[in-house]
């Protein structure tokens, strides 16, 4: 059953005993394309970009995983949004780069309790055990491309593309009610 | 479900992330207008088909985004080795002793 997650809602999307999903407020996106010497694009956001895929950085408000060799997706909170394009506007000419604003294009789910991790296997067909705390992946699931960062041991943000979103936040509910059944 | 190393996210992953991209090392002529009619042909529409390791390009889709390179065993679908692109093409005969 698809589910509808257009607009935000605080009330988790789905419950059981032991996981919980729930979408995360918005929040600014960005997209940043790179290569060569990162140093003046680490000065103008105020962290050090991690080269080492699935990595990620955090600092003022903002928070960064790496995607790709030369890619980057960026957290922040929307109102400074604005400010980092404009701090990385101002290096285009000295290092061509891109950052694209993609906050509207995804949501995020939450996904937390207990049995977390095994919900997520419902879809995911990496080992996510293998995932570090503290890091993140871009990775499929159910054939849908998302981005999961593991927050904490039992607890995960899932971004997808809002097209996605439904069948995506569907399949978890049907999971949390299956695990939900085996601990009855 | 094959098992895939991807020499970028040095990691080895599902299957369900990647593409299969065609026959690697296909190379372009330098002089494309030097080229005949037959050249052409063979350039964009003739690949080889082994029976057995087979030089071929993937995609870690729903990853990194890179493409890459492997040798796969046609028969026994045994990933003997992957490599980024751009790397030279590996020595058949020192993967065909590691099948690990
Ligand atoms: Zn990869």
């Amino acid at each position: 059953m698809n589910k509808l997650v257009s607009s935000f809602t605080a009330a988790p999307l789905a419950r059981g005993a032991v996981a919980r999903v729930s979408l995360a407020p918005p929040v600014g996106r960005l997209v940043l394309r790179a290569r060569g010497d990162l140093a003046a694009l680490n000065a103008a956001l105020g962290l050090t970009l991690p080269t080492t895929i699935g990595q990620r950085a955090a600092a003022a408000g903002l928070e960064v995983l790496c995607l790709g060799p030369d890619e980057w997706m960026l957290h922040l909170s929307p109102d400074q949004v604005g400010a980092v394009q404009a701090a990385c506007a101002a290096l285009m000419a000295s290092h061509p780069h891109s950052l694209v604003d993609v906050s509207g294009r995804e949501v995020t789910l939450v996904i937390d309790g207990p049995r977390a991790a095994e919900l997520l296997t419902i879809g995911c067909a990496r080992d996510i055990e293998a995932i570090p705390v503290g890091q993140g992946r871009r990775t499929a699931f159910d054939n849908v491309t998302v981005i999961l960062w593991r927050d904490g041991s039992a607890a995960f943000r899932l971004d997808v593309w809002n097209s996605f979103a439904p069948h995506v936040a569907g399949l978890l509910e049907t999971g949390c009610r299956e695990l939900a059944a085996e601990t009855a | 479900m094959l098992l895939i190393h991807c020499p970028y996210c040095d990691e080895t992953l599902p299957e369900v992330e990647f593409t299969y991209a065609g026959q690697a090392h296909v190379v372009r002529a330098a002089d494309p207008s030097s080229q005949t009619d037959a050249e052409w042909e063979n350039f964009l529409f003739i690949r080889s088909n082994p029976k057995g390791p087979h030089y071929e390009r993937w995609r870690h889709l729903h990853g990194c985004g890179r493409f890459f390179n492997a040798v796969r065993d046609t028969v026994s679908d045994r990933f003997l080795t992957t490599y980024k692109a751009g790397a030279p093409r590996p020595d058949l005969s020192s993967l065909q002793g590691d099948r690990t």
